[in-house]
């Protein structure tokens, strides 16, 4: 993906356990309106699926996912 | 005449669907908390507010030996008899004093797991519990188990929802949730 992702809310999950990064985003997204970006950042493994599982659940979309070394990155757009 | 049968028919469905309505189950979990297991626990609690996070809600029954993880360490209550003083030694002093259901070991293999956990950032069960509480989990506890015990709610912990209750209740909730658990 060439074009750039507007983020309106950061959250930095790094280095924190299941079930922590989840639960912080879904109090997280409450506090954007609706249609706007967090970008959330986790060291988490299982996010890779749990957070996709989450989106699916709430209703919100993840634009796109970013994964380096360490890092996991996700863009999640609030939907709902 | 033939409206009339169409009418009443549509009548009869109106009246089957609200109570299907009424029935449904809710986007809700209920969980009978009865082990008074660390690891049990933890995952009970991990559970719970990975549901709240899923837009779920969430109900807690402590029952049995899920009681006393529920207590306050630091509140001391006087004027119990013998076995209410008993059980009030042998059981766990809240949620800080679980033991591991496998590998315990003399209270060895509590202690290491609890480091571990530290080491790698996992939320404790008091941690854990908090977060419940801030999330919205509601609580009830087993007005049986606590009597049986000789437990009084002066030496509960101050949680934001917390009732006592009798299986009723439990049933009631449980009977429109989608989710139920046993642990």
């Amino acid at each position: 993906m060439s074009e750039k992702i507007k983020v309106d809310k950061v959250m930095d999950l790094k280095g924190l356990p299941c079930p922590m990064p989840v639960v912080k985003v879904s109090k997280g997204i409450k506090e954007i309106e609706v249609g706007q970006v967090i970008e959330a950042q986790t060291t988490d493994p299982g996010a890779l699926t749990d957070f996709p599982a989450w989106a699916r659940t709430s209703g919100n979309e993840i634009l796109k996912t970013d994964q380096d070394e360490k890092v996991i990155t996700f863009f999640i757009k609030r939907k709902a | 005449m033939k409206n009339n049968d169409l009418e009443t028919q549509f009548a009869e469905l109106k009246t089957k669907v609200e109570t299907l309505t009424k029935e449904g189950a809710e986007n809700k979990l209920s969980m009978i908390m009865f082990s008074g297991d660390l690891d049990k626990v933890l995952a009970a609690l991990i559970i719970a507010s990975g549901a709240v996070a899923m837009g779920m809600d969430v109900v807690m029954f402590f029952t049995f030996w899920g009681t006393p993880i529920l207590r306050d360490k630091g509140k001391k209550v006087g004027g119990k008899d013998l076995m209410g003083t008993m059980f009030g030694a042998m059981l766990p002093k809240g949620a800080g004093n679980l033991k591991l259901s496998k590998m315990n070991m003399g209270g060895m293999g509590t202690a290491m797991m609890k480091s571990l956990m530290k080491k790698k950032n996992v939320a404790s069960v008091e941690e854990m519990l908090a977060v419940a509480g801030e999330l919205g989990v509601r609580i009830y506890v087993c007005e049986m188990s606590m009597d049986l015990m000789g437990f009084t709610r002066e030496e509960m912990i101050e949680y934001p929802n917390m009732n006592f209750c009798g299986v009723a209740t439990f049933l009631e909730e449980a009977k429109n949730s989608k989710i139920q658990l046993f642990i």
